[in-house]
């Protein structure tokens, strides 16, 4: 079975913020990681490799540094890594990301494709799906178990708000997955060795014989206008009176905002 | 486009190296210098006292900008039952319209001719209506088929959902197949005065950053909405609108819903989903503390989280911890009951809509993220709020 996880590098988004001063970003001593439901795409594929056998092949599309992601994840079991880089794709979108990871995984060859659930840096949980799309294979969302999986069929459970789905997929086949379906392993001793001596292979938008129009920021229908700190809580209001005084000023407060 | 910077006018003061998430700038020669980091983002442009960074346009970035009208809402219906978040997007979708002067139209997968209906009276002018069964249950190739396809057809300038697991799922589908510029997790929209273009307004690095995102050249503007946002409009038994039907007859699926459970309890645990949490500290005493808070909880329909003092006391699994070592969240109404608001325990909670904290001390730290403060003892005030709410219901 040829597996292919999709990861990405991202800032440890519970420590970026934002000075609502100056409205600029405070980064200082902000960690990179490998996004933490990517660790858990990362954990199924090779528990799927272990049970099945074949081969775990980690993507990653960003900078250079990148690379120290992907071998993170080869330490932790991923047979090889291929590394998207090129200044071409600066300003990616979901859509023109999606697009070139697409472009790789079909020169890669998989039979299943793995991602996180979403990226904690931009939360949108839009580039699996979209490369599923681009490949012309079906996807299923938010996995929490691998019910059954053979080399033509998998049947999976997707988790959504009143429950889940039991949902079955032909191969080749994209699922992103969510926290609750593994606990990611720690890098063996083995791993972290053969994740110095691995080589990462890089591909170039050229590599991936994509036009022009189709990279970066022209390749991609969204753009950012700006950015700015969210509203602070300026409003903030210390209840006065009893404690039922407090607690009726509460309730009518948060029936009159439709929090309750 | 790319960034650059006026290297004539730059001080060197760095006050852009600080702005740049991706680290993409560096001194050199007491000069700022992008380097092949740059993602684009901009964030260094407002930034320069000096205005010497500027972004460099070139020809082929200005494409002409494909035309489209009316605004659509994509309805969901789980079980036959139509999600609320619809109902809100019909209120965003006619204000929307209203500015834009053209109507608002819902799809609807799975439903039935009185549920189109309904979408009518919540301000809908036109549905389209698949009924067939195979669409009844969420299953995202049929659904990015069928939409795609009518979107193809009508050519929408605005398509919007609800951002809940379904429409996060077969959105992205859609718009990679149309080339559609799409926005996840929109909490406002707005439209610009000058292009009439789609403000989508979302939040990022988990609640911390707002972005406003544009998408000047290509249409259908497509967004996921958050729920509980937007307020519906108003129902309008009178409302007429016309029920426009489509089948599926050339559409293939290569996913299968074999069965569906509900799983209430599951979900109560599922505090990122949650819009509601009740959630306690070390102020809550011990065990029996937190069964004030479950009781409160179970009031309200919220979900239970702890801080992390609480979980390390062992009242509560760590599946419930809310924080930098827990799980963050954004519900629209957290209740903080007896916690005192370490930096650890805001940065997972306090991009929540409405805060209520309820704490002895005064000068605890998690007033200061708060929309509501209570100064008082939680394991009193808890169960007043409970009983409190109970009469306001008639329980």
């Amino acid at each position: 079975m040829r597996i292919v996880v999709c990861i990405k590098q991202v800032p440890d988004s519970a420590e970026v913020r934002i000075n609502p001063e100056t409205n600029t970003l405070i980064r200082d001593g902000v960690p990179t990681i490998i996004n933490p439901y990517d660790m858990h795409a990362l954990e199924a594929g090779i528990q799927l490799r272990e049970q099945a056998g074949g081969k775990v092949t980690v993507l990653t599309m960003g900078p250079p540094q990148a690379e120290i992601a992907l071998r993170e994840a080869i330490a932790m079991g991923a047979d090889e890594a291929v590394l998207l880089t090129d200044r071409a794709f600066a300003g990616s979108d979901t859509w023109a990301t999606a697009y070139a990871l697409s472009k790789a995984i079909s020169l890669l060859g998989a039979d299943i494709i793995l991602c996180g659930k979403q990226a904690i840096d931009g939360d949108t949980a839009q580039v699996g799906p979209e490369i599923a799309e681009f490949m012309d294979i079906p996807h299923i969302s938010y996995i929490r178990k691998f019910v059954e999986v053979t080399a033509d069929r998998l049947v999976v459970q997707r988790l959504m708000d009143d429950g889940f789905d039991v949902m079955e997929a032909s191969v080749p086949a994209l699922f992103t997955v969510v926290k609750e379906l593994n606990v990611p392993r720690l890098p063996s001793l083995k791993g972290k060795m053969a994740a110095k001596k691995a080589g990462i292979r890089k591909m170039t938008a050229f590599d991936l014989g994509m036009a022009e129009g189709d990279l970066g920021l022209k390749g991609s229908p969204t753009q950012v206008k700006n950015i700015f700190a969210p509203e602070s809580k300026k409003n903030r209001r210390m209840l006065e009176g009893t404690p039922e005084e407090k607690l009726d000023t509460l309730l009518k407060e948060l029936v009159g905002l439709k929090c309750i | 486009m790319y960034i650059k910077v006026k290297r004539e006018i730059c001080t060197g003061c760095e006050a852009c190296v600080q702005s740049c998430p991706y680290d993409a700038i560096v001194i050199n020669d007491g000069k700022a210098e992008i380097t092949e980091l740059c993602q684009l983002c901009r964030a260094c442009l407002s930034i320069c006292p000096e205005g010497a960074i500027s972004e460099v346009r070139e020809v082929s970035d200005s494409r002409e900008t494909a035309q489209g009208r009316g605004v659509w809402i994509v309805a969901e219906q789980r079980e036959g039952k139509i999600a609320g978040v619809s109902l809100e997007l019909l209120g965003a979708g006619r204000r929307l319209a209203e500015r834009l002067g053209t109507e608002v139209a819902a799809v609807l997968f799975g439903g039935t001719d009185y549920d189109a209906g309904e979408l009518v009276r919540w301000g809908a002018d036109r549905v389209f209506l698949c009924a067939d069964q195979f669409m009844r249950p969420f299953n995202d190739e049929p659904y990015a088929a069928l939409l795609s396809m009518l979107i193809e057809e009508q050519k929408p300038e605005i398509v919007l959902t609800g951002a809940t697991p379904i429409g996060r799922s077969f959105f992205p589908r859609v718009a990679a197949r149309l080339r559609a510029g799409l926005t996840a997790d929109c909490t406002s929209l707005e439209i610009d005065n000058e292009t009439g273009n789609l403000l989508q307004i979302r939040p990022a690095f988990g609640g911390n950053i707002m972005a406003t995102i544009f998408c000047p050249h290509v249409r259908p503007q497509m967004a996921t909405v958050r729920p509980r946002v937007m307020k519906r409009g108003a129902y309008d038994e009178s409302r007429t609108g016309e029920i426009v039907k489509v089948g599926i007859d050339s559409i293939l699926s290569r996913t299968r819903v074999i069965e569906t459970v509900k799983e209430v309890s599951e979900m109560a645990i599922n505090l990122q989903d949650a819009n509601i949490i009740v959630a306690g500290g070390r102020g809550m005493g011990g065990e029996k503390g937190f069964m004030l808070l479950y009781e409160l909880a179970d009031v309200l329909g919220a979900s239970v989280a702890a801080s992390r003092a609480a979980v390390d006391e062992g009242w509560i699994p760590y599946r419930h911890q809310v924080g930098q070592t827990g799980k963050t969240v954004s519900p629209r109404l957290y209740i903080a009951c007896g916690i005192s608001g370490a930096v650890q325990h805001l940065v997972g909670m306090q991009s929540s809509d409405v805060i209520v904290a309820i704490n002895k001390n005064s000068d605890a730290p998690i007033f200061s993220a708060a929309t509501y403060g209570i100064v008082g003892d939680a394991g009193e005030i808890v169960p007043m709020l409970t009983r409190k709410i109970k009469e306001a219901r008639g329980i």
